[in-house]
C-alpha cells in the first residue's frame, strides 16, 4: 500500500509540474499589447525578446517531457534516466526563468546607466502577463527540485538502515 | 610471448583502474570546476571600463561602464562565487571525509548541495548570458541601444566571464550525474 501512496504522490506531483509549465508557456505566448505614442501605434510581443523566446521554448519542452514520463510503468528501468533527466529539466527550467527575470526587471526599472528606459508604464497589460507566466514557472520549477529530493529520499531510508 | 607479456601490464593497470574509477575522476573534475568559476567570478568582478566622449570641444563627458550597473551581472558574480566556495568544500571533504562514521548521510549530501549549486550557477549564467546578448545587439522594438559598440572591452571581458562560468557548468553537471550514480551505486 505505501507504494501506491509513494507512486500516487509523484505523480500527482508530476501533473502539476506539467501543469505549471504548461502555463508559462501559454500565457508568456500569448502576452502582447498595443499602445500608441504621440500618435505612433507600436505593438509589444514576445517574440520581440529573445530571452521570452527562450522561455517559451524550455518550459514547452519541460511541458512535454513531464508529459511522457506520468506514462512510464512502475517497474521500467528507465527511472535512474528519468532522475538524470529531472535534473537537466530543472537546469534548463532554472537558467529560463531567471533570463526572463532579468529582462522583466530591467523592463519594469529600466538602467539609467546604459539609457535604457523603462517601457513597463506603457504596456502594463504585458508586464503583468509576463510577471504571471514568471510566477508559474517558478512554482513547476519548485516541483521538480521537491521530485529531486523525493528521489534522493528513497534512497537515503534504506542507507540510514544499513548504517546500524 | 611478446605479446602476453605486453598484455599483463596492461590488465593489471586497467583492473587497478576499475577498482577505484570515481575517486581520482571526482576530484580532478571538482578542481578544473573550480578554476573555471573562480576565473568566472575574477574577471566579471575586475569588469570595468572607462571612456571619455566629447560633446562639444570644450566639453567632455566621461562615462564608465562597471559590472555593478548591471544587476544581473551582480547575481552572476555572487553565484559563480558561492559556486567556487562549494567546489573548495567539496574538495576538502573528499580528502578529509573518511574520518566520519556515517558516509551515507555524507553522500547525500554531496548529491544534494551538487544540485542546488548546479541550480544556482545555470540561472547566473542564463541571466548574464542575455543581459550580454542585450548590450550587444539592443532591442529596436523597446528603444534600448546597443553599448557594445562603444564598450568593447567591457563586452569582450564579459563575454570570456560568462563563457567560463558555462565550462564550469558542464564539469559540474558531470559531478553532479557522478555523485548521484554513487549514491544509487552503494544502495
Amino acid at each position: 500500500m505505501a507504494k501506491i501512496t509513494k507512486r500516487l504522490c509523484t505523480l500527482v506531483l508530476r501533473l502539476m509540474a506539467v501543469g505549471a509549465t504548461l502555463l508559462a508557456a501559454i500565457v508568456m505566448a500569448t502576452s502582447h499589447q498595443r499602445t500608441s505614442i504621440f500618435g505612433i501605434s507600436f505593438e509589444v510581443k514576445y517574440n520581440h525578446t529573445p530571452a521570452f523566446q527562450y522561455f517559451v521554448i524550455a518550459n514547452a519542452i519541460a511541458t512535454v517531457y513531464g508529459f511522457l514520463v506520468i506514462f512510464l510503468p512502475s517497474k521500467s528501468q528507465l527511472w535512474r534516466l528519468v532522475v538524470a533527466l529531472d535534473v537537466v529539466i530543472t537546469i534548463l527550467l532554472s537558467s529560463s526563468i531567471s533570463a526572463a527575470l532579468a529582462i522583466g526587471t530591467l523592463g519594469k526599472n529600466g538602467n539609467s546607466y546604459a539609457g535604457w528606459l523603462p517601457i513597463c508604464g506603457q504596456v502594463p497589460k504585458y508586464c503583468d502577463r509576463v510577471k504571471g507566466a514568471l510566477i508559474s514557472s517558478f512554482v513547476g520549477l519548485i516541483i521538480y527540485v521537491l521530485l529531486l529530493l523525493y528521489a534522493i529520499h528513497s534512497v537515503l531510508d534504506p542507507l540510514l538502515l544499513q548504517k546500524t | 610471448m611478446a605479446l602476453e607479456n605486453g598484455q599483463k601490464p596492461e590488465d593489471k593497470a586497467e583492473l587497478a583502474a576499475v577498482t577505484k574509477p570515481t575517486d581520482w575522476t571526482i576530484v580532478v573534475l571538482r578542481v578544473v570546476a573550480f578554476f573555471a568559476t573562480v576565473t568566472a567570478t575574477v574577471v566579471m568582478a575586475s569588469n570595468k571600463e572607462t571612456k571619455s566622449l566629447v560633446v562639444a570641444p570644450p566639453i567632455s563627458v566621461t562615462l564608465t561602464a562597471k559590472f555593478q550597473h548591471n544587476p544581473a551581472n551582480v547575481y552572476f558574480v555572487i553565484a559563480n562565487g558561492i559556486a567556487s566556495l562549494h567546489n573548495v568544500f567539496m574538495i576538502v571533504v573528499h580528502f578529509f571525509g573518511d574520518k566520519f562514521k556515517d558516509k551515507g548521510l555524507q553522500l547525500v549530501m554531496v548529491a544534494v548541495l551538487d544540485m542546488m549549486i548546479v541550480a544556482l550557477v545555470s540561472s547566473g549564467d542564463g541571466a548574464a548570458t542575455f543581459m550580454a546578448e542585450l548590450g550587444k545587439k539592443g532591442n529596436s522594438h523597446a528603444r534600448w541601444n546597443k553599448i557594445c559598440d562603444k564598450f568593447e572591452k567591457y563586452c569582450d571581458r564579459g563575454g570570456g566571464a560568462i563563457i567560463s562560468s558555462y565550462i564550469g557548468l558542464l564539469f559540474l553537471l558531470v559531478i553532479t550525474v557522478l555523485s548521484i550514480i554513487k549514491l544509487l551505486k552503494r544502495n
